[in-house]
């Protein structure tokens, strides 16, 4: 049989192809507009297209932090999520037993406290530089989970070097934040590398990674080898870090703009701010950032226009790890001056939740990051009016699950909004082309 | 048969969506135990008639009668209940599970609480002999070619009761052998006393095996129930796009004598090791465009994704501008000058999410005016996609809506503008008028002109036969991986350059 791809007649017809030969001739495309969007139908936001723009999967979406995009959701998406959490809080609140309007009253009043608030935003830089970490990744839809490990390795090795070397003021300082990045960067290329030479998944990876961090932490914080004893407790720490090597608190600085808070606050805070800045600029301004974004948005598209998916797969992955390491900095430099037993751990899970609730945005992470620091802040005070502080966890978890949940009906709906605009803003014929002709 | 109540019947179906009409007074009849085919350009409302009748879109006038009975599908499972089943073009299979999981997926039989399978295996059986289907329930759905994964949909839409069987498009990923298969399948129902509804483009397609013919264009029928002894594929296709047929043609020939684009003994394997491009050599000169005519899936996109860079050749070279840029990245080859146009625009030319001037950068990251130096530069991105939008006729109110949101026709027009852009040398493009409206094709047709006036060389792919012969200089004939035949576009009709794709008569065609 004769089962040719035909779509049109043959071109022997000469009563077909006259026409039509004079409409190519004359085909400038200013001259169509009109002719076509009478005659043509269907041509426009035609549902019955085969893939519709929904057709990133919901978790896919949430996970890249995609939501709404015009600025009045933007802003009402959390807002209303939030309110909701609130609520379904207070619920929970009553459940357990509790008065939920004087529970969060007492946590307001405690955590609006001055002394809070320096704890608060310590723990908030934290938090923020872990989830900046994860954000990366997310950004190209690569799930690092191993900030952790990342992060932790690289506190336990740039202490270790810090306190092992006495350098002059800023060098100091820089050798031990510099390592840290570079520590935790490597650590993080290892997944990378699996995933582009042997196919491993990331998340897999990383999380077997972490496992490897803590086995390797636990041998090397021994005092046969980085560590020392702690006189008077059974802490191992690794020698302090030389007073010239550590970064004075920023109270000094606050006062001196009027600002007086008791306590010490984190002098390399504003190095979570600057990250957040770069983090911004290079997303959304730089062509790397673009590559980036389309990687996660389309892997095949990303592909087809060039970025090689390999090389960005391992330059993700580092720059997600470099970041990581900055996160045991602050304490480490500033209040620490060593990694013991005692050095905060799972800021890189923690992280991942803030990311996820910050919507992989800078501001939003910032935020996102004060809310959970607060919350966690004022959970000691629950236990004083007889609330287990472990509901704390429970807000949290309600929080960033209404956030996705919010945030994922809201970018449908508004898709849904945006084509039918764009269907009717047609129909009335306001088109650039259109526009331009006028 | 005549004087029965038709199975389905259709009466002034109307639907609208927001600023569009996609169906206006449709009346359909089909008889019980026919196979009737729906007709049309795409675009032309075939799919949007499907769904309301398959129950996915409701319609918003007319009524719909099933076996003389006024019906009302709120969803498919009430168009499944009323015995009406739907083959996507697309499979819904998961490939995972073997043939009997799939199809009694969400219909599983039970005994005592438990899946049994020994029933539905049974059934399935006596199904597939039944209508002369080879199939073994047991195989995993991964280890199936297309053509059984077809058959595998069919018996699923069976299982669960159909007797009105829709079918869109079924032909489009089929090679000949499996479409002379499939309609024996569709004979055997026929045969069985059900009733097929055959939606298809292809004119040769439906007249071969089809009872009775409808067509519809710009979202109304314009002919129904034709007889296919009647009526010849010219007016078949006179009636699908109307009078007004833009010929795709070439003027005087721009060809010159400097090779732009060489690929030599190209082998492109697949990871089973099996030559899905085998031995391909081809030149492209300067001002010339060379045609590759071929049944979808023999070849083609993985050719043109491996002279992109997207795979890489497992022998072979290629060549561009006198160097060999085989072990090129994919945006090597782009900076040097050699443009795009995917086959799936959904997949490779766009990012959905993207607005219109994102989506002018994608494969364009590094040249102007994107980007200066590390930096994307937003107004100048912003300020070509505004020049795109007005040369190419790119319907949108704005270039910072997400290009998802406009139509298919109009996304393509986008992708073609931005490939043509910044002076091209080498254009490989796949279907570049697919899915876009008579007007539009005629203007890109004209760009092409142009570009190839001015030294573009193209590697053009389409399906669309009479598009090939039109706007192709040199015509090759792609058959299962190879160049089988060289064509001259000027004597070729598009029943030889067809049946010289099925490799029925490469000898005569040449």
């Amino acid at each position: 049989m004769s089962d040719d791809k035909r779509d049109l007649p043959s071109e022997e017809g000469p009563s077909v192809a006259k026409p039509s030969e004079t409409s190519a001739d004359t085909a400038p495309a200013t001259a169509e507009p009109t002719k076509t969007s009478e005659g043509v139908a269907p041509a426009v936001a035609k549902p019955d297209g085969p893939d519709g723009p929904d057709e990133v999967p919901g978790w896919q979406a949430i996970l890249r932090g995609l939501g709404p995009r015009g600025l009045g959701l933007k802003i009402g998406a959390p807002v209303l999520a939030l309110l909701i959490s609130l609520g379904i809080t207070m619920v929970v609140l009553r459940i357990s037993g509790a008065d939920p309007v004087s529970s969060i009253q007492s946590m307001i009043d405690y955590g609006t406290t001055s002394n809070s608030i320096v704890d608060i935003l310590n723990r908030a830089t934290r938090y923020y530089l872990s989830a900046i970490a994860v954000a990366i990744g997310f950004r190209m839809a690569l799930f690092n989970i191993g900030v952790d490990g990342q992060y932790r390795l690289a506190a336990l090795l740039a202490a270790s070097l810090g306190g092992a070397v006495t350098l002059p003021a800023p060098f100091g300082q820089m050798l031990v934040i510099v390592a840290a990045m570079v520590i935790g960067g490597a650590w993080a290329s290892i997944a990378g590398l699996l995933k582009v030479t042997r196919g491993v998944s990331e998340v897999i990876s990383t999380i077997m990674l972490n496992a490897i961090a803590t086995g390797i932490i636990a041998y090397l914080l021994n005092t046969d080898r980085l560590a020392a004893d702690r006189p008077g407790s059974n802490n191992v720490a690794t020698p302090d870090i030389p007073s010239s090597g550590r970064v004075g608190p920023l109270n000094g600085f606050l006062s001196s703009i009027g600002i007086d808070l008791p306590g010490r606050m984190y002098g390399l805070l504003p190095v979570a701010i600057v990250i957040g800045i770069v983090f911004w600029v290079v997303i959304n301004r730089t062509r790397f950032g673009f590559d980036l974004k389309i990687s996660g948005l389309s892997p095949t598209a990303a592909q087809a226009s060039g970025v090689s998916a390999g090389r960005m797969v391992v330059i993700t992955m580092v720059l997600s790890g470099v970041v990581a390491g900055l996160i045991g900095m602050p304490e480490l430099l500033g209040a620490s001056y060593n990694y013991s037993l005692n050095f905060p751990a799972g800021l890189g899970f923690t992280g991942i939740t803030v990311a996820l609730l910050g919507r992989n945005h800078p501001v939003g992470i910032a935020l996102a990051a004060i809310l959970f620091a607060f919350l966690d802040q004022s959970s000691d005070i629950l236990q004083e009016v007889d609330v287990p502080k472990e509901i704390v966890g429970v807000m949290q978890g309600v929080v960033v699950l209404t956030v996705v949940i919010v945030y994922e009906l809201v970018r449908r709906w508004e898709i849904r909004l945006q084509q039918k605009s764009v269907a009717s803003e047609l129909a009335a014929g306001h088109t650039v082309a259109g526009e331009a002709a006028k | 048969m005549p004087d029965q109540v038709p199975a389905v019947r259709l009466t002034s179906i109307t639907k609208r969506f927001p600023g569009v009409v996609a169906n206006r007074d449709i009346d359909l009849e089909i008889q019980r135990g026919e196979v009737h085919a729906l007709c049309g350009e795409n675009g032309a409302g075939k799919s949007t008639l499907m769904k309301i009748l398959y129950g996915m879109q409701r319609p918003d006038e007319g009524t719909i009668e099933i076996d003389g009975e006024k019906v009302s599908f709120r969803t498919p499972a009430d168009a499944i209940a009323r015995g009406i089943g739907m083959v996507h073009q697309h499979f819904k299979l998961a490939d995972n599970l073997t043939v009997l999981e799939n199809v009694i997926l969400g219909a599983e039989p039970k005994k005592a609480g438990r899946i049994d399978f020994g029933t539905a295996r049974k059934r399935i059986r006596a199904m597939a002999e039944q209508y002369g289907m080879r199939l073994d329930p047991d195989t995993l759905v991964e280890n199936l070619g297309v053509g059984d994964r077809q058959r595998v949909e069919i018996i699923k839409v069976l299982y669960r009761g159909a007797k009105v069987l829709i079918l869109d498009e079924p032909t489009a990923v089929l090679v000949p052998q499996e479409v002379d298969e499939l309609f024996g399948n569709l004979r055997e129902l026929r045969a069985e006393g059900l009733t097929v509804l055959f939606i298809s483009h292809k004119l040769d397609e439906v007249l071969s095996v089809a009872d009775s013919i409808s067509v519809i264009r710009r979202g109304t029928t314009v002919a129904t129930r034709l007889n296919p002894r009647e009526v010849t594929s010219r007016r078949l296709a006179e009636l699908m796009v109307g009078s007004e047929l833009p010929t795709p043609e070439l003027r005087e020939s721009t060809v010159t004598d400097d090779v732009e684009l060489t690929v030599r003994d190209l082998v492109v394997l697949t990871p089973e090791g099996r030559p899905v491009v085998d031995g391909v050599t081809l030149d492209i000169r300067r001002g010339e465009i060379v045609g590759l005519a071929g049944v979808e899936g023999n070849g083609q996109g993985e050719l043109i994704e491996t002279i992109m860079g997207i795979r890489t050749a497992d022998s072979g070279t290629i060549g561009f501008a006198g160097e060999d840029v085989t072990g090129w990245t994919t945006r090597r080859r782009r900076e040097a000058g050699i443009a795009y146009i995917p086959e799936d625009r959904h997949r490779h030319g766009l990012v959905l999410e993207g607005s219109l001037w994102e989506n002018r950068i994608l494969g364009h990251q590094t040249e102007k005016p994107n980007s200066r130096g590390p930096w994307i530069d937003r107004r100048g991105a912003r300020r070509d996609t505004t020049r795109i939008v007005q040369e190419y006729d790119v319907r949108t109110p704005g270039i910072e809506v997400p290009i998802g949101a406009l139509s298919g026709g109009n996304q393509q027009k986008l992708i073609v503008g931005r490939e043509m852009s910044g002076e091209p040398k080498v254009l490989i493009a796949a279907h570049p008028t697919r899915g876009i409206d008579v007007g539009a094709q005629a203007a890109i047709w004209e760009h092409l002109r142009r570009a190839r006036a001015a030294g573009l060389a193209v590697l053009l792919i389409s399906a669309d036969l009479e598009e090939l012969i039109g706007m192709s200089d040199t015509l090759h004939v792609i058959l299962r991986g190879r160049l089988v035949a060289e064509v001259d576009p000027a004597n070729v009709t598009p029943e030889e350059l067809g049946s010289a794709m099925t490799g029925a008569t490469v000898e005569d065609a040449s």
